[in-house]
């Protein structure tokens, strides 16, 4: 022992003494910030913070700040001067609540009904599923979110066109009455299913559908099976454990999904002019307004508004938990 | 213990549970008796938590009868059975205070609330968690959330408790303190316990009755003595405790008969060469080998004429080893011959 040690000191003071001497510059480089995560962290942060400060938020209040810019009643062209007058007229005119109501009636009804067909298919997809059957339901969750976005509404226009793949079928199964009846109810029916808010409302709980069972699936992956058999031990009949336990602890995964779902919805400006009634909705808005009206100031402000509620229902969601689900 | 007329807590008869092609229970027939302390003891994959889980209810078996205080459970659901367990990873539930986690089963129960927070309180003073109530499980230590685990399950006053290791997440101490307390609790409310184990010290310091465990099948059972000074088979001397395992000559030459014996190495005791032999105990002659200091023992490895023993001895004399103790030393060995324990061979 005492001569193993005499012997091994001198060969380790040497063995470190002789690794900086050989050392390349890249290799002084890389231990100098081994030596320093800080600065490392600092490095690599840099140019993404930039990024995301100067594109991201920059543009934010320049948006922000046209909306307090006016329009020059003659020429039509966009003063740069302060003034509150677009904002005077966003909140004096009655179309503007139309729209924010419409769009966010929309957002919420989608957001619900993508909860609760997520919810059944993601529970299967977790607790009874085997292996072969979850990778086949993973793929077709995911599928549809690698193709075209605009081809598949399109192709929902088809299926839901007055003499489209729906009626089609509903004749065929001489149920053309209920399909009648469904387009007869006010407010959501129409002439038929692609010109009514029904049409417009199931493209978009199809499109952000895997948006909302992706996190759900998270939530659920993540309550431990012993958790459930815990609460049959104590006496809970499966319905029971449903409610107790199982539900509670995925219901930060849905008001996860929820803020895709329900932001997707409030922003998007393609599915309520492809499908549906023709009415302005938030986004579509947005774009007319800025394109051919040229009306950059109160585009502006109706950009504002899915960011208030965003941020409202962010504040929500994250007392409820969610960004732990993410 | 109950007598031999009285119904069993839990009656296993000629149950097997299949997995596919693996056997992980095979035909395993036992009887626990109300208000018993029964561990099931052995390696992993050996079918004893499988056997945890038959009697809860979480699987079912894929041939034989299981009873419950003589009712035969086939087909009853976990949530109809009048047993509950303490699981391995405590399972509490992350949502819930300590309070609403130890009153589930009442709240399921429809119990009035007044009654349930009265209950509740009794039982978390009874584990020592008196003023918890309000706290959230993860603001927990592991000792604690898991006799939140036991307050949740007795307070059920199931007619059987199963414990599936619950202490096994713990450390040293806490666990040694932790059996104490079970073992405390059990006597105090008087319900049968059924503890699942790999630990074969826990095993001992703590059953009635132990059942020792290997490959789907019960080796043995018995009262802890019996098992470890009675050890049926190889597996069972192995596995309870260290041993010395010998067949071949001398094997024959020790216990008279051909086979294999079971020798505890703390029953072999370790002479000069030239000592004087006491009437009717068995000599081997050897050379220590090495000596390794444990504390209270010593273990010393010693060559024989056929291998290897390990004796374990007691540091009486303290301080430097005494002469004979010496590795290269000439020693005797003497072992009495009721310690020499004929014993089947395990697969």
């Amino acid at each position: 022992m005492v001569t193993l040690d005499a012997r091994s000191e001198p060969e380790r003071v040497n063995t470190a003494a002789a690794l900086p001497l050989k050392s390349s510059p890249l290799q002084r480089l890389s231990s100098a910030l081994y030596l320093r995560p800080a600065l490392l962290t600092f490095l690599l942060l840099t140019p993404p913070l930039l990024w995301l400060g100067v594109i991201y938020l920059g543009s934010l209040f320049t948006l922000l700040a046209h909306s307090f810019f006016g329009l020059d009643e003659f020429s039509g062209v966009m003063v740069r001067e302060f003034t509150v007058a677009t904002w005077a007229e966003f909140f004096g005119n009655p179309a503007t609540w139309d729209v924010v109501t419409r769009s966010a009636l929309m957002a919420i009804s989608v957001t619900l009904a993508a909860a609760l067909i997520a919810f059944p298919i993601a529970h299967y997809m977790v607790r009874y599923a085997g292996m072969r059957m979850k990778a086949v339901l993973y793929l077709g969750v995911m599928l549809p979110l690698w193709s075209s976005y605009l081809v598949r509404v399109y192709a929902w226009k088809l299926i839901l066109a007055k003499e489209g793949i729906v009626s089609w079928f509903a004749a065929l199964l001489h149920l053309d009455w209920l399909l009648d009846a469904v387009l007869e109810t006010p407010v959501v029916g129409g002439p038929s299913l692609s010109t009514s808010y029904l049409g417009t409302f199931i493209v978009f709980t199809y499109i952000w559908l895997p948006f909302m069972i992706l996190p759900v699936v998270a939530a659920l992956e993540r309550v431990p099976g012993s958790v459930i058999e815990a609460s049959g031990d104590l006496g809970a009949k499966p319905g029971q454990t449903f409610r107790k336990v199982i539900f509670p602890l995925a219901f930060p995964g849905v008001v996860a999904g929820s803020i895709f779902t329900f932001s997707l919805t409030l922003g998007d400006y393609i599915i309520p002019s492809i499908i549906g009634k023709s009415v302005p909705f938030l986004g579509e808005t947005v774009y007319r307004l800025q394109g051919t009206a040229g009306n950059i100031p109160m585009a502006a402000a109706f950009t504002v508004v899915p960011i208030v509620i965003m941020g409202i229902y962010l504040t929500l969601a994250k007392r409820l938990g969610a960004f732990d689900a993410l | 213990m109950a007598g031999a007329e009285a119904t069993p807590a839990v009656s296993f008869q000629e149950v097997s549970r299949r997995f596919g092609d693996v056997r992980a229970v095979d035909n395993v027939t036992f009887d626990i008796a109300d208000g018993e302390f029964f561990s099931m003891l052995g390696p992993s994959g050996s079918g004893k938590t499988t056997c945890l889980r038959l009697i809860a209810g979480f699987e079912q078996p894929s041939s034989g009868h299981i009873k419950v205080h003589g009712v035969n459970v086939e087909g009853v659901p976990p949530y109809e059975r009048d047993v509950n367990t303490v699981f391995q990873d405590y399972a509490l539930f992350p949502h819930m205070s300590v309070g609403e986690n130890v009153e589930y089963g009442l709240m399921i129960r429809k119990v009035p609330k007044a009654e349930r927070r009265q209950r509740s309180e009794e039982m978390l003073k009874l584990v020592k968690l008196d003023g918890m109530y309000a706290r959230k499980p993860s603001q927990l230590s592991g000792g604690q959330r898991q006799r939140v685990a036991l307050a949740r399950a007795l307070i059920n006053r199931p007619r059987v408790l199963l414990l599936d290791e619950p202490l096994g997440a713990l450390d040293l101490k806490l666990r040694e303190s932790m059996q104490n307390e079970l073992k405390a609790i059990q006597r105090q409310v008087g319900i049968t316990f059924v503890y699942v184990t790999h630990d074969q010290g826990e095993a001992l310091s703590m059953s009635d009755r132990l059942a020792v465990f290997n490959h789907g099948r019960i080796e043995q059972i018995g009262s802890p003595s019996e098992v470890y000074d009675h050890p049926a088979s190889q597996f069972v001397a192995g596995f309870v405790g260290q041993t010395n395992l010998l067949d071949g000559y001398l094997a024959q030459r020790l216990g008279g008969f051909p086979g294999m014996y079971a020798i505890r190495p703390e029953r072999i005791r370790i002479l000069t060469p030239d000592a004087e032999v006491p009437m009717g105990v068995a000599t081997i002659d050897g050379r220590v080998d090495t000596i390794t200091y444990l504390g209270a023992t010593s273990r010393v490895e010693i060559n024989v004429e056929e291998g290897r023993l390990t004796v374990i001895e007691q540091n009486l004399e303290g301080g430097t080893a005494v002469a004979e103790r010496r590795p290269g030393a000439n020693v005797r060995l003497i072992i009495e011959r009721r310690h020499i324990q004929p014993v089947s061979e395990s697969q």
